[in-house]
């Protein structure tokens, strides 16, 4: 089928879109609201044994002695393991990646021997017959502690006094320098220049349902089933037949219900690793469920970077050059397999991304230190870019009086410029970045609420209005892993099978972490084949059913997953037609499928139920010409090639108002307006979008892992690490420019960490603006009462 | 996290409730609301939780002279919900909006909130500058203690071995404000205050700036704003907490104290 048939974009007509667009419900909500749901927690097996966890009390310490005796005692002890034993049946890991040049990583094991390098990382396990016993006798277990030396600040890991990993020679784990080449030029002969440091806290993403697994390893034909909350069931199964040395198809990974996951559940996990090496070494049974307190302490990490930004401008307000320098801190170890120095990497690749300047420079550092480590989480990178990009931005309007939107109309980079190659080396394929300004600011009334603002200051009420224009990696192609050789894939597999009732059951390669992926697989599905939504069935999750592919990470579950769906079902319509050509004794160029039923291209008018061709290509074959073969289950792929990644452009305003007094910020409103092409399922989309703000909101506002000198984490429960929460979120407003991708027929960009992205930076700004009367300016994140009071110089 | 394991009685009278008190590592459960989150994160470790929950003794709010009792199993949102309450305490109505949320306040209690002592709830501070007395029970009879008296140190009271706050008694006052600030809705506040005043003056508490909630004697008596600001300095000297220093804390004092002012001083 060539392009120019393609009803899913033709632009301006809405047949055949079919369920496309349309805000229709997840199929899996009643289960999951009868309490149905079948979370890894759910699962009951026979001899399930339960493993706990002795973690280390100290950020940096040998482990002198390990002393099991009291331990094994306990009621209900299985086994008690420390890291050598585990060891045996799990070989070590480097996380690093062939195209972040010069990363490097220490070997890490599931179980920490001889040395712990975080507060928190597992020296020891103990298998029980419960949880509880488990737990009862972790706290028996007696461990000998030497401590070391700390690396807590990143200042100090850079200057390597200490060095946590003394083979590597010193606390860089990756560095990277970018440079266009002319921006001292740029800068000298600037009317403008202005420069200030962001800090953004170190924060997690705290799921729902906390990281789970059970692994099941079976002896008897040397096979390991894992039932995993994770992201990305191939990029696990590949990674226990390495590391647990058992043939690649012999193990299956299974993700029933996750319970969110934003990048937590895309990593390998010490403990997880640990749990299935303990299934292996006990020939049984074995699950393995973070509580809250652990997973504060041993959950990826995400941020803390200390960004010094600088920005040139000409009189008239044109953006000449962008110069940047940013540390980031990791923890002790670069987590595998995605390494943890893409934050990084993305944040000098994105920096600056939405303007037409030519000129950019840029360093980067990674450092090890002694706290949790840190990787992908949400919006990777993203949050960090578009508020440093965006808060400089600001403070160069500012500097020149003009006003931000107007600003950033002068800056952005035209709708009509595409394809374009931003300085980073970066390709955009088409973004719509004053399409997506001109919508937000005619939805939030630009205008008015600048007129209220200052009529609202004369009264002593400071409100503030922020902009955050953001460009979003979504989608990605090799280039993002492969290229570097994680085995990690960035094609995604669909299986379509029509069944003989003329219902649709679909595989996908793609999972489901409660964000509504099965939905729009089923949406796409049922407009590719002809069927109604009811008669679509999903399956997700399970190496051992669905084609394989990446699963979910990169906003690429529609983009990717979407599209070999949408390739699948094309093809699997054509199959289908071929049957019912040879059923009817018509061309099959006359027919088409629509409504369950085959029937006249022209004049609609039913000739097939769907029921009935299957019937006969199932249990009738007989009745077809001998030569003839049905086909009805068709597997396709799909992977972007053509670009890196497939772009997608947004911007976010937030409204808010600061006391002056108290330090608090209520924020009133928020708008989000962004293109990421197709739309499937605008109530999922939106709820996207919003989702990802409020964890945007929580960065800029709220949440902050919080460690003490000694390297010991001082906010690790619910009660003090604040997660945002609906009483503080105020109304968002979403609104869509779709400018779909030509790369694919679905035409569908990412998503899902759009919200995150824009939000700190959108918040960031309109507290500044909000102060900027008062001549306070905020740029630690999170922006706590506090830190807002010491701006103001209310207190010391 | 599992909570180590423990025994479990639901005593039917308070002769039984005394009895099973005595045992070693016995702990009264209230509303389960402070102590099971706890006992969840291995921070205690009872050996026999009391459920005293069926007590009908301690139940109930009641007006008396110039005041109202209110049963230690009075749940928050009960407390809410009393037109008793509304009309003789405002102060703890005001308060107890501040507590949680709607599912915490449908199970916790005024006698689990004051027994816990937590510097940071919102009962004991209103029960300080209510001037409550607060009644507890044994084997052998009633106590009766003023709140001044009550509220000991970091989550330490008066209560003594064997016994149970069976109520608390507020006494009716004229005007009074309840305010706080807390990041997020149904936090534990950084900092409160608990304000009321009457014919016989002014007696503000605070909450989130010590070991217990602290009473400010000397800006209580002040003769206007700016001097109780002055002299607050010297009622508070406020334990910075991960978020807040104490000169942060003491500032936000300030701004409350500022809020509420004029309400406790209007002429009577
Ligand atoms: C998420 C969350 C947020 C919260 N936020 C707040 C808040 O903002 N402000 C606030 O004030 N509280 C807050 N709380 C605590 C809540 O108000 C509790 O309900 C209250 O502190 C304790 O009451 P309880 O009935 O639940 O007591 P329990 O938890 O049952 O008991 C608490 C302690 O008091 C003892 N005790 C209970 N009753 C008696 C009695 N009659 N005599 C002697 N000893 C007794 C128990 O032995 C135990 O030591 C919060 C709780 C949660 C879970």
């Amino acid at each position: 089928m060539g392009k120019a048939e393609l009803p899913l974009h033709a632009p301006g007509t809405k047949v055949d879109r079919g369920y496309i667009g349309e805000s229709v419900p997840r199929p899996g909500l009643q289960r999951l609201l009868q309490g149905r749901g079948a979370f890894i927690d759910d699962l009951r097996f026979p001899r399930l044994a339960h493993v706990a966890f002795f973690r280390s009390p100290y950020a940096h310490a040998l482990v002198k002695k390990l002393d099991f005796k009291a331990a094994l005692r306990a009621p209900g002890v299985i086994a008690v393991l420390d890291g050598r034993a585990v060891a045996e049946y799990c070989t070590p890991w480097v996380a690093v990646l062939a195209h972040l040049k010069g990363i490097k990583s220490p070997p890490q094991h599931a179980i920490a021997i001889e040395r712990a390098c975080w507060q928190g990382e597992a020296v020891a396990a103990v298998v029980a017959e419960s949880r509880s016993q488990a737990e009862d006798a972790v706290a028996l277990i007696e461990a000998e502690w030497k401590e070391l030396p700390v690396v807590v600040d990143m200042d100090d890991a850079l200057a390597g006094r200490n060095v946590i990993h003394p083979d590597l020679g010193d606390n860089i784990c990756f560095k990277r320098e970018h440079d266009t080449g002319g921006v001292d030029d740029a800068f000298s002969s600037a009317v403008v220049v202005v420069e200030e440091t962001f800090h953004f806290g170190r924060h997690t993403g705290v799921c729902l349902e906390g990281r789970a697994i059970l692994a099941d390893y079976n002896a008897g034909e040397h096979s390991l089933t894992v039932y995993h909350a994770t992201q990305a069931p191939h990029m696990m199964q590949d990674i226990f037949s390495r590391h647990l040395n058992i043939p690649e198809a012999n193990v299956r990974v299974i993700t029933k219900d996750v319970g969110g996951s934003f990048g937590i559940k895309v990593h390998v996990y010490p403990d997880e690793m640990a749990t299935a090496a303990i299934s292996v070494m006990l020939r049984r049974p074995v699950k393995f469920v973070a509580d809250r307190l652990e997973s504060f302490l041993s959950d990826i990490h995400a941020r803390e970077h200390k960004a010094k930004v600088r920005l040139a401008c000409s009189k008239e307000g044109d953006i000449l050059a962008f110069d940047l320098d940013d540390v980031t801190a990791i923890g002790p170890y670069s987590v595998y397999p995605r390494t943890s120095g893409i934050e990084g990497n993305q944040v000098v690749n994105l920096t600056g991304g939405p303007y037409k300047h030519q000129k950019y420079r840029a360093k980067m550092h990674v450092v090890f230190t002694n706290k949790n480590v840190t990787c992908q989480y949400r919006a990777v990178g993203h949050p960090i870019a578009v508020a440093l990009t965006e808060g400089i931005v600001d403070i160069a309007a500012q500097k020149l009086g003009m006003d931000p939107a107007e600003f950033r109309r002068r800056n952005l980079i035209a709708d009509d410029a595409y394809p374009y190659t931003f300085p980073s080396g970066i390709k955009f394929e088409k973004l719509s970045h004053h399409k997506t300004l001109d919508l937000l600011l005619q939805k939030m009334d630009y205008k008015a609420l600048r007129a209220e603002q200052a009529e609202l200051r004369k009264q002593k009420i400071y409100r503030g209005i922020g902009l955050a224009s953001m460009i979003e990696v979504t989608n990605p192609s090799p280039a993002f892993y492969g290229v570097g050789g994680a085995r990690i894939s960035a094609q995604d597999g669909a299986t379509l099978r029509l069944e003989p009732t003329g219902m649709l059951t679909v595989m996908c390669s793609v999972t489901e972490q409660g964000q509504g992926t099965e939905a729009i697989f089923a949406q796409i599905a049922a407009s590719a084949v002809g069927v109604s939504l009811a008669k679509v069935k999903v399956i997700t999750g399970d190496t051992g059913i669905t084609p394989y592919g990446g699963g979910t990470w990169a906003s690429r579950g529609a983009g990717i997953g979407g599209e070999a769906v949408l390739l699948a079902g094309r093809a699997l319509r054509s199959n289908m037609l071929d049957v019912a050509a040879a059923m009817l004794k018509m061309d099959k160029a006359e027919l088409d499928i629509a409504g369950n039923a085959v029937v006249h291209k022209l004049t609609t008018e039913k000739k097939l139920e769907l029921a009935e061709l299957g019937r006969v290509a199932y249990f009738r074959p007989d009745t077809l010409p001998l030569d003839f073969q049905s086909e009805l289950t068709v597997t396709r792929h799909y992977t972007p090639r053509q670009y890196g990644f497939t772009f997608t452009n947004g911007i976010q305003a937030s409204l808010l108002e600061v006391d002056p007094d108290s330090g608090f910020v209520k924020l009133l409103k928020h708008w989000c307006v962004e293109d990421s092409g197709t739309v499937i399922n605008p109530m999922l989309v939106d709820e996207q979008l919003r989702g990802g703000v409020v964890q945007g909101i929580g960065a800029a506002l709220f949440e902050e892992c919080i460690y003490g000198p000694d390297g010991q984490l001082l906010n690790g429960s619910m009660a003090d690490y604040l997660v945002p929460m609906a009483g503080e979120m105020p109304d968002i407003v979403c609104a869509h420019v779709e400018t779909p991708t030509m790369q694919s027929q679905l035409g569908a960009k990412g998503v899902g960490e759009a919200g995150t992205a824009g939000a700190p930076g959108a918040i960031m700004n309109a507290i500044n603006d909000a102060l900027a009367p008062l001549g306070a300016r905020v740029t630690r994140m999170p922006f706590t009462p506090e830190r807002i009071l010491k701006a103001l110089k209310k207190v010391d | 996290m599992k909570a180590p394991s423990f025994a479990y009685a639901k005593a039917k009278s308070l002769a039984e409730a005394f009895e099973l008190i005595e045992r070693p590592g016995a702990r009264i459960l209230a509303g389960g609301q402070s102590l099971i989150p706890s006992l969840n994160m291995r921070l205690a470790s009872p050996e026999l939780l009391i459920d005293i929950t069926g007590l009908k003794d301690l139940q109930g709010i009641d007006r008396r002279p110039g005041g109202l009792r209110i049963g230690a199993l009075v749940t928050h949102a009960q407390l809410q919900r009393s037109d008793a309450v509304d009309q003789h305490a405002p102060l703890l109505l005001q308060a107890a909006a501040h507590i949680a949320h709607p599912a915490i306040r449908n199970r916790g209690t005024m006698g689990g909130s004051l027994a816990l002592a937590d510097p940071a709830a919102e009962y004991p501070a209103c029960a300080l500058a209510l001037n409550a007395t607060i009644v507890l029970v044994h084997r052998r009879g009633e106590r009766r203690v003023p709140a001044a008296k009550f509220f000991k140190g970091l989550f330490e009271t008066d209560i003594r071995p064997g016994e149970i706050l069976a109520a608390a008694e507020f006494p009716k006052v004229e005007r009074s404000v309840f305010l706080e600030l807390a990041r997020r809705h149904g936090d534990y506040a950084i900092v409160g205050l608990a304000g009321v005043a009457d014919a016989s003056g002014r007696r503000i508490a605070y909450l989130g700036v010590g070991a217990t909630p602290v009473f400010a004697e000397q800006a209580s008596r002040a003769v206007s704003l700016n001097a109780a600001l002055e002299l607050l300095g010297r009622d508070l000297q406020p334990q910075a907490d991960l978020y807040n220093s104490s000169a942060t804390k003491l500032h936000l004092a300030k701004v409350l104290l500022s809020r509420a002012w004029t309400t406790l001083s209007k002429p009577h």
